[in-house]
């Protein structure tokens, strides 16, 4: 019988893998697209990182189900409603370039700081996974914002591109920080970390680059799509997760 | 606006571990020193190849031309006594 820490710490779990996994899957559609040989080969390198980061945890979710669940299960046998990914990483990215990076960048960054606090998790396997995660995501933000950077300090168009993308994405941002019981239980066993105590920090972050890239972030902005603690999602979670879950759904024990 | 549109090209050195040298892994584009270092990292360390990287403008190394082999390399073909071979060295030394 499970207790109660047990099923949050699952839940925890999911959703840091669930939101890496549909990041590194929208990322991973740019591997033989990107706009240079060099970039395709980098974003490859950061959806790889995001797939391994997801895998640490569903593996550690899957361990402590103890039901014979796999990191495989999780990730291919589960259908959008089960999904706990914020609605940003899920948003398509339309070959444009600038909204890969701005997406990375404003996601990037809250990764860092929440993998900052859970190095300092009472749980062994947490602290851990986020030593050896934050090591790419500081890789991934420098990437990213450089990139924000010199695109929105670049030409009229790419400034105007990675404008609009900021635009966009920006009142996706304000669901990263939502937490539940689930938080609740875990930062009262000293496992999480309240993520609201870091909030200033990250939008100091994140104004850094903007200004250093010469973006402006949309004033009263009032909208504010949410829905992932729930696996409530925008109609574009579906299709990713038809091609991610192809080849599992309609094999289902093909091998290597 | 010229009309190859590709980046400059970078030359990439690795350095395999502290201590060793760096040597020439390959090249990348980049608009700049800053993205051509992060090119280099995710195109030619992507397997543990190195512990550090240096990149430089293609443009700022200086080579010889093949025109110039005979001249500047033919000349050693004859002095051997540059070479170290005919110390006595230590058994089981690899290399001096």
């Amino acid at each position: 019988m499970m207790t109660d820490l047990q099923k949050a710490l699952i839940d925890f779990c999911l959703r840091i893998a669930d939101n890496s996994l549909i990041h590194a899957q929208r990322i991973s559609e740019w591997t033989g697209h990107g706009p240079i040989l060099e970039e395709d080969i980098a974003m490859s390198n950061v959806a790889l990182d995001l797939i391994g980061q997801s895998r640490g945890f569903y593996t550690y979710a899957a361990q402590i189900d103890g039901d014979g669940k796999t990191e495989d299960f999780y990730a291919f046998r589960r259908g959008e409603r089960e999904f706990r990914n914020k609605l940003m990483v899920e948003q398509p990215d339309n070959k444009d370039f600038g909204f890969t990076m701005m997406k990375l960048f404003l996601n990037g960054c809250f990764d860092y700081l929440m993998f900052r606090d859970l190095m300092k998790s009472t749980d062994e396997t947490i602290s851990g996974l986020a030593a050896k995660s934050i090591k790419e995501v500081t890789y991934h933000v420098r990437h990213a914002g450089d990139w924000v950077v010199r695109l929105g300090d670049g030409t009229e168009e790419s400034h105007q591109r990675i404008q609009n993308s900021l635009n966009e994405l920006w009142p996706y941002t304000n669901e990263l920080f939502e937490q539940d019981s689930v938080d609740a239980l875990l930062i009262s066993n000293g496992i999480a970390f309240d993520k609201e105590k870091f909030r200033d920090e990250w939008t100091k972050m994140v104004y850094e680059i903007f200004a250093k890239a010469t973006l402006s972030v949309p004033e009263n902005n009032t909208y504010s799509p949410t829905g992932g603690l729930k696996g409530i999602h925008s109609e574009h979670l579906g299709y990713l997760l038809a091609e991610m879950q192809y080849l599992p759904r309609t094999y289902p024990d093909a091998v290597w | 606006m010229e009309s190859n549109h590709q980046w400059p090209t970078w030359e990439v050195f690795t350095q395999k571990k502290q201590g060793a040298p760096h040597e020439h892994a390959g090249s990348v584009h980049a608009p700049d020193g800053e993205i051509a270092l992060l090119n280099a990292r995710d195109v030619y360390s992507r397997r543990q190849e190195g512990v550090n990287i240096w990149v430089v403008p293609s443009d700022a190394i200086i080579a010889s031309s093949p025109e110039d082999a005979g001249a500047f390399f033919d000349p050693a073909n004859d002095k051997m006594y540059r070479s170290p071979n005919f110390f006595k060295t230590a058994d089981g030394l690899k290399q001096i």
